[in-house]
């Protein structure tokens, strides 16, 4: 079925199986890697995306359930091109990724939670990022979001 | 090695005698490597360099507007492996660090590692002679395929790539573009400096960028014994340079394997026996047209126009399995080792003056059994691979630890040669040791070559958390005897799955003097695959260990860390832990009512001290405050991406403690994705204090030595917190969990 939906501000038109997964329609049919596949079960939050502003973990999400949403991935995040996100910038001034390929899910985590609550105690975090590192990054993905918190209420 | 009745510590000083000769003689034949010979630059791939960038030698490129790209031939898994090696290299070149890229090495017999020993053994140009084997494997403290590999794995490449080989590339390049404006300018050599990326001849108030001389320095042949700098003046090694790969990782950029597209490529998912040892004999297929449907044998692929589609047509498949063992399961496995360890066929890894039999028969020496799990490497980055097989060429694209082992052991699956395949390493999403492997690679090339289609093969979470190459299972008996509070004799003895390191590294060892000391290795192939995984033996080794020396001392009513330092006589090792005391405020929980406990493992040439700071919440519920490091490396090379590994290695470890075990039942694994086999999350994820002591020494390794001691540093904490003393792993198997 043809499926309409606003990906990173754009009008996008996909032809896909109406319960294939978002996370593989973007990646497959409109080829953004960025967000990633980790478990298939939504128990790891590699593939989180914003869906009308929630994060939202994709891998079980059938695409025909977005029809007329605002997708928001990792590709579409910075607020223009060669920029970052106070969020990305943070990441970046406090080295948060290893390995990086769970760091799509994590930043999206971090900037709907950031969307939502600009001032994150420890314990907000600690409820909100509950995607899995396996590198471990955990203690800079904090400092990081209380960093990007920072900088973006400074703004 | 075959026969463990003798000591290797013989082989050892023969070893390290004979490449500290042998550094001294050829030097820079192990940086330079292949390009040392006369003809050298046609030994360069043409495709390492384009457009004007000249190749100095194996290691790094200039171009005249003088950007640096040093190339790197070990693989990103997180690590942060290519900024460590191009500090090294820039620091020594007098690079300008804010011209500096770098790019991965192409899978080329010019990068593979054993160009290192080549140099490092027998000098330049020559070729190993087998029986130096033996010696090579202790000289690089890795495992002996990476000899013939190009490999990332063993904490190998800043203490062995980066010392040996990067230090002295950038050195040699610096000497020949000094060479190169000497000859121009005509002055001598010795009147130039070096300094940010440009030639100084201040005499005459001359100068200029490298890049000006990059073309006539190509000319010289490197030195092989260039003069390296004091680490006192150090600019660029030791600081905490941001990463260079990490700018694509927060766009999402980067690509790993699992973002390759190659065009007109069919998506396919798999699934493998889920019997170890079984074949397919047998698939219904209710028949769709769309999917193409290849039976391996030990596994089916269907591919298809996407994952989903091929992983739903591989759903509907009915595939009949037949063979291995389908009785086998984790009790009965338990059981056998129980068995074995009781048995008298061993290997005496250790016998230290042969008195520990008779000692630990006194009525007051303690013996006690420990036993560690299957784990799997569950890499966030599920296995995968893309293949195109054309006209007798193959192209393969995988994030790989050994992409020289990827390379060759697609060519053998295809029947072509060495040489008509590609591989094009990418990005590895965690390898842990997992991605030294090429099942994933043969399964790609094999379904490419029959669909006749280039082919991306995606692993489900559940087939790679089912067809892992998993960390063994070891049951230990340990027996000690404390005397005049002392410790007089130990005994160890365990049953064992080889996962492939070396003796030489000696995980086994009882890192205290002692005496009397005994080891005896129980070998017991295991039934499942079994593999390298992060700091390998030294993951139950270090347990069983810490964990005893911890009884002992409390046996013998002493303070566990005042005890270890007792019995260390390594003024290296005696530092980390009066550090270590000093910054965990051993003995003074910064946490009222907290509890403490630590351990120390000396692994890949570093030394770790950590203390676990916790409390018990409700009767079992275990929250970590804070987990304290304190690592002796030698030279730290970037104290932040240091940091980073430690962090990494700590909460890695944790998730097993916790969480990991990968059990049996009818011959197949139980355990399929994260609920089952869970994870440290964020919320539970202690503070973590790293300390490094300051070091001019050799860089040692730094991926794995953090992860040996966080488990015994946990249990010896909970036994102070409540006199449980853990002897088995992971912690439910006690009643505890996490906050």
């Amino acid at each position: 079925m043809k499926i309409s939906f606003t990906l990173n501000g754009k009008a996008t038109a996909v032809e896909a199986p109406q319960d294939m997964p978002l996370l593989w329609v973007l990646r497959e049919k409109l080829e953004m890697t960025g967000t990633k596949f980790g478990c298939g079960i939504a128990a790891c939050g590699a593939c989180t995306v914003h869906i009308n502003g929630v994060a939202t973990r994709t891998c079980v999400m059938p695409v025909a359930a977005i029809e007329g949403a605002e997708i928001k991935t990792i590709e579409g995040v910075a607020p223009a091109p060669g920029e970052l996100s106070a969020v990305q910038s943070a990441w970046l001034e406090h080295q948060a990724p290893q390995c990086g390929y769970c760091q799509s899910g994590m930043i999206m985590a971090a900037e709907a939670l950031l969307d939502q609550n600009p001032d994150p105690s420890d314990e907000d975090i600690d409820n909100a990022i509950t995607n899995i590192c396996r590198c471990g990054t955990y203690e800079r993905v904090r400092t990081a979001i209380h960093a990007a918190a920072r900088a973006r209420r400074e703004a | 090695m075959s026969n463990h009745t003798k000591p290797s510590s013989n082989v050892a000083k023969i070893a390290r005698r004979t490449f500290l000769v042998s550094t001294g003689v050829v030097g820079g034949g192990v940086a330079l490597g292949l390009t040392l010979s006369p003809n050298r630059l046609k030994m360069h791939r043409d495709d390492a360099a384009s457009g004007d960038e000249v190749i100095l030698n194996t290691w790094v490129k200039l171009t005249p507007d003088n950007q640096l790209t040093v190339i790197i031939p070990h693989s990103e898994m997180g690590q942060g492996v290519g900024t460590g090696l191009a500090q090294m290299l820039a620091e020594e070149m007098e690079a300008d660090w804010d011209t500096v890229a770098i790019q991965q090495a192409p899978a080329d017999d010019n990068y593979i590692n054993s160009d290192l020993g080549r140099g490092y053994i027998v000098g330049e140009g020559a070729q190993i002679p087998g029986f130096v084997y033996p010696m090579l494997d202790f000289a690089f403290l890795q495992i002996s395929k990476g000899l013939v590999g190009q490999i990332t794995g063993g904490s190998t490449a800043i203490r062995l790539t980066g010392y040996y080989g990067m230090r002295r590339a950038g050195a040699a390049a610096r000497e020949m573009l000094m060479r190169a404006a000497a000859e121009e300018w005509g002055v001598s050599a010795n009147s130039l400096r070096a300094e940010n990326s440009r030639l100084y001849h201040d005499a005459s108030d001359r100068s200029a960028p490298f890049g000006a001389f990059a073309a006539a320095a190509a000319r010289f042949a490197p030195n092989l014994k260039p003069t390296l700098k004091a680490p006192k003046d150090y600019k660029i090694v030791g600081a905490p340079k941001r990463r260079l790969d990490l700018p694509e990782k927060v766009t999402g950029e980067a690509q790993f394997g699992m973002d390759v597209i190659v065009p007109g490529m069919k998506y396919a998912a798999i699934a493998q026996a889920p019997v170890f040892g079984a074949r397919a004999i047998n698939i219904e297929d209710p028949g769709n047209a769309a999917q193409k449907i290849v039976n391996l044998g030990d596994a089916v692929i269907v591919a298809s126009d996407s994952y989903w589609e091929a992983s739903n047509a591989l759903r509907q498949l009915d595939i009949r399995w037949e063979g291995g063992d389908a009785t086998l399961t984790s009790d009965a496995l338990r059981a056998m080792h129980n068995a074995h360890l009781g048995e008298t066929r061993h290997e005496e890894i250790m016998d230290k003056s042969g008195n520990a039999a008779t000692l630990l028969q006194a009525a007051d020496a303690i013996s006690v059994e420990y036993a560690v799990p299957y784990l799997a490497h569950a890499t966030m980055e599920p296995m995968n691979c893309t293949a195109s097989v054309r006209d007798g060429k193959c192209d393969v694209w995988v994030g790989h630890q050994n992409p020289i082992e990827a390379r060759d052991d697609a060519a053998s699956a295809l029947g072509l040669k060495k040489s008509d395949v590609t591989v094009h390493n990418t990005y590895l999403g965690g390898g842990f040791g997992r991605r030294g492997r090429t099942d994933n690679v043969v399964q790609a090339v094999r379904a490419a070559a029959e669909i006749g289609a280039p082919v991306k093969l995606i692993w489900s979470r559940e087939q790679d958390m089912t067809n892992d190459f998993y960390r063994p299972a070891v049951v230990s008996r340990m027996s000690g005897l404390v005397e005049d509070g002392k410790i007089s004799a130990i005994s160890h003895a365990y049953v064992y799955s080889d996962a492939g390191m070396p003796d030489s590294e000696r995980p086994f060892a009882f890192q205290y003097d002692v005496p009397n000391k005994r080891i005896a290795r129980h070998p017991y192939p295991s039934p499942i695959p079994v593999g390298a995984w992060r700091s390998v033996d030294f993951t139950q080794m270090g347990f069983f260990n810490e964990s005893f020396i911890d009884e002992l001392a409390h046996t013998a009513g002493a303070d566990p860390l005042e005890f270890r330092h007792a019995h260390k006589s390594d003024p290296r090792h005696r530092a980390v832990l009066e550090r270590l005391a000093d910054e965990a405020n051993w003995g003074r929980p910064e946490t009222p009512g907290a509890s403490q406990g630590v351990a120390i493992v000396d692994s890949f040439a570093s030394i770790v001290g950590q203390v676990a700071e916790i409390t018990i919440e409700d009767g079992n519920r275990v929250r970590i405050h804070r987990i304290t490091s304190v690592v002796d490396c030698g030279q730290v090379i970037n104290p932040n991406a240091a940091e980073a590994q430690i962090h990494s290695s700590v909460i890695f470890a944790l998730s097993a403690v916790f969480f990991g075990e990968i059990t049996l039942q009818n011959g197949e694994v139980i355990q399929q994705n994260f609920p089952d086999y869970e994870m440290i999350r964020l919320r539970n994820a202690p503070e973590q204090p790293v300390r490094f002591i300051k070091s001019d020494l050799p860089p040692g390794g730094l991926g794995e030595p953090g992860t040996p001691p966080v488990a015994p540093a946990l249990t010896n904490a909970i036994f102070a917190a409540t006199g449980t003393r853990i002897r088995e792993l992971p912690l439910t198997r006690a009643g505890f969990r996490s906050i």
